[in-house]
């Protein structure tokens, strides 16, 4: 069914497009800072991962007091910084590249710095010890302002990114009337315009409950609206760490191994699955009391819907696979999965990142069984389940983009080929024993943030076993993080200057995009959006009809 | 290619639907016919003007009395509190086969009861009424985990539940 295909020129042709050099520079700091957070964050991880084989060494880290210390510092940086700094950066590109558009510089600057300074907030104070709330802060534990003061930043960092996003799109449209928005953009772009709607929850609770709270200006705090306000973002802002990977495995990768992606319209619809299909975070929520069935059930069966666009991905992906490694001589049905460019350590470490992502996503939907999550509910099933998605899926593949991307940014080649490919096997395996020991483990009881070296009662009969697994998968994952840091910082220093990368490897499409008919609805993030608050009011309305105005009964709490 | 892959994406999208629908048929059987079933909302202990969260929560039947209260032939009400950094009371003894429903909050900040080896998974919210049965039919020495964060010493918030 070869239709006509919409074509936008500066797609085909990136000789009219330059990316200023104080633009450069800002995506390239924002991405380098979004790693120099997880370097941070890893070596915590590490400690983590002895603790759970009861070895205790994070009492010996200097000015460390506690386990949950570090641990806060581990999920804050690896979970907030790392990523948001590293999408800033990448789907700022992203949409100024495929729009031939710059963004505004200005506000490129401005969220870099906003970045910086929110890390530095939370950062600090964390490390002093007066924040030791995990990452997910639930009252009446309180932390000390700037804590949440930093987050605020953070976020309003990454909302930065997203209005650059849309004035660049506005301004592109009154050029391009009646035009499809190019592929690389619309996916970017709905990214971020689904991660606007879903940090509404977290922003709330703490610009009007928690900030105001620290500085003493309100009585108390209300812990299950709190919680019920911080999952509504809690979940969705995993696929903020997600998509801008599927960005590169729907728009790169396919190019990278040398096939094509499949349907233009497959992944536009995946996106804007993600946008409309918001309301999920009750499904953390499950054993909360105070929250009805019908919370849990819709929560639920939202769920097992989301799931839906990752399996639209998996579907584009393997087919793009498949073709580049039957266009290498790859025969019979899997013969081509051993011809895609395993010497590429890009391809490899996002190759290796999507297949972790398949177990990841199979614990995931077992999380989301309503009735499964008694038995593993903060455990460290839990634990090991992300690890496989966040840890790996989007950990590894920026390991693996940044193999490209980094070069791009520098124009210097990268350094230590051959260990970056190591470094991403390593990583892989290492995750893969690190995910068998914490999910064995939470199946029989092991409690996830929990300082087990330190418990004071007999581990339970596996408990062992499960705590050495996690331990000697973390180690290893922890020894490829550092080769990755070795591989970049020696690329930034040592790496051979080349003369600049053209283009990014962004890839055609088979079906391409219908110039004009049903699909241009598809186009239409407003039309999405709606639909996504409609959805939102329909399953946490009831809840803050009922919630608001808040109990705030529950007196703080610093016995951390 | 391009035909068949067609093809492929329709059967391969009717197929992920089927898959999905069909898991969660089975969630729909496990707590309908299975009867597992999440706690849900039993209501909230609101502090009356001036009075604090314990005192509220002291006066609030069944909070008034923790421990195992007998309630018929072969049903128990067990009313735990969570306080940093213990449970109330720390050691639970039931007969075997007893049918209990756990009554459960908090008087400072958020923990958790967790049972490993059986579906007791509940969090205890300040103020909030968390209630969760289950029955038990097997021997033994069970262990109460506190399996949410709460400061400083959330590790060593256990408790003891023997069934003879
Ligand atoms: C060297 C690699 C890593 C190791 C060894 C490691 C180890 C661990 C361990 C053992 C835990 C469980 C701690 C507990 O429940 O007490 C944990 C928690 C966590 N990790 Fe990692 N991790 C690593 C990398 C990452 C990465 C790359 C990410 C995300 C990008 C990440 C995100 C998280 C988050 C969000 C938590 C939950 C924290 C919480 O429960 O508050 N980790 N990590
Ligand atoms: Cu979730
Ligand atoms: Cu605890």
């Amino acid at each position: 069914m070869p239709t006509a295909e919409a074509t936008v020129t500066i797609v085909e042709n990136p000789s009219g497009y330059s990316l200023p050099d104080s633009h450069r520079r800002y995506i390239l700091w924002s991405i380098l800072f979004g790693f120099a957070a997880l370097a941070v964050g890893v070596f915590q991880g590490f400690a983590q991962g002895l603790n759970y084989a009861g070895i205790n060494i994070f009492s010996n880290f200097p000015g460390m007091r506690t386990y949950y210390q570090g641990l806060t510092l581990h999920a804050v940086l690896n979970v907030f910084v790392f990523p948001f700094a590293a999408a800033n950066g990448w789907l700022a590109l992203t949409v100024a590249r495929s729009l031939g558009r710059n963004l505004n510089g200005f506000l490129l600057a401005l969220s870099f710095w906003l970045m910086v300074a929110g890390s530095l907030f939370a950062g600090y104070i964390i490390v002093v010890g007066k924040a030791s709330v995990l990452y997910t802060f639930y009252p009446p534990l309180r932390a000390e302002w700037p804590f949440y003061f930093g987050v605020v930043l953070l976020v309003l960092s990454t909302w930065t990114i997203s209005v650059a996003q849309l004035v660049a799109l506005a301004g592109w449209k009154k050029e391009h009337p009646g035009e499809r928005i190019p592929l690389l953009a619309f996916v970017s772009i709905a990214t971020y315009v689904m991660w606007d709607i879903a940090s509404m929850g977290a922003a709330l609770e703490v610009l009007f409950l928690l900030l105001p709270w620290s500085l003493n200006l309100l009585p108390g705090s209300d812990p299950l609206l709190s919680r019920v306000l911080f999952w509504f973002t809690g979940h969705q802002i995993v696929y903020y760490w997600l998509l801008p990977l599927y960005v590169s495995w729907y728009t790169m990768i396919p190019r990278q191994v040398g096939g094509k992606l499949f349907s233009d319209t497959l992944a536009r619809i995946a996106f804007i699955l993600f946008i409309v299909l918001m309301p999920v975070g009750f499904h953390h929520q499950y054993v909360d009391p105070g929250v009805a069935g019908y919370f849990k059930w819709a929560a639920g069966i939202l769920t097992f819907a989301i799931f839906f666009p990752s399996l639209l991905t998996a579907f584009s992906v393997m087919y793009a696979l498949e073709m580049g490694g039957r266009a290498r001589g790859g025969k019979g049905m899997l013969g081509w999965f051993w011809r895609i460019p395993w010497g590429d350590p890009s391809v490899s470490a996002q190759v290796l990142a999507m297949i972790t992502f398949l177990p990841g996503g199979i614990t995931g939907l077992m999380n989301a069984s309503v009735d499964m999550n008694l038995l593993i509910h903060n455990t460290t099933f839990v634990p090991g389940h992300f690890h496989m998605t966040v840890g790996s899926a989007v950990a590894l593949s920026y390991f693996g983009l940044a193999y490209w991307l980094i070069p791009y940014l520098t124009g210097r080649e990268l350094w230590g080929k051959r260990l970056a490919l190591l470094q991403s096997w390593l990583y892989f395996v290492g995750v893969l024993i690190f995910a068998r020991g914490e999910i064995s483990g939470g199946l029989l009881g092991m409690p996830r943030r929990t300082a087990i070296s330190m418990i004071n009662y007999a581990p339970l009969p596996g408990w062992k076993l499960a705590g050495a697994l996690t331990a000697v998968g973390g180690s290893l994952m922890f020894v490829a993080a550092v080769l990755f840091f070795v591989v970049l910082a020696m690329t930034l220093l040592a790496g051979r200057k080349t003369r600049p990368v053209v283009d990014l490897p962004f890839t055609s499409t088979v079906l391409g995009a219908a110039p004009s008919g049903n699909q241009l609805i598809l186009d239409k993030i407003s039309y999405w959006v709606l639909l996504s608050l409609t959805l939102v009011a329909l399953v946490y309305g009831p809840f803050l009809l009922t919630h608001i105005p808040p109990t705030l009964s529950a007196p703080p709490f610093m016995g951390y | 290619m391009e035909m068949l892959a067609e093809k492929l994406e329709k059967g391969y999208v009717w197929l992920s639907i089927l898959v999905l629908v069909a898991f969660f048929a089975a969630i729909i059987y496990a707590s309908v016919v299975l009867a597992v079933v999440v706690p849900g909302d039993s209501g909230q202990i609101v502090p009356k003007r001036g009075e604090t969260l314990f005192a509220a929560v002291s006066r609030t039947k069944p909070f008034d009395q923790p421990g195992v209260h007998q309630t018929g032939p072969n049903s128990y009400d067990v009313v735990v509190l969570g306080q940093a950094w213990m449970f109330n009371p720390a050691a639970i003894e039931l007969p075997v086969g007893a049918e209990v429903t756990f009554w459960g909050t908090s008087i400072d900040i958020d923990h958790g009861l967790y049972i490993p080896g059986t579906t007791v998974n509940i969090m205890l919210l300040p103020g909030q009424i968390g209630k969760q049965r289950y029955r038990f039919s097997r021997p033994g020495q069970y262990r109460i985990i506190c399996h949410e964060y709460c400061g400083m010493l959330h590790h060593q918030m256990t408790g003891t539940l023997t069934v003879k």
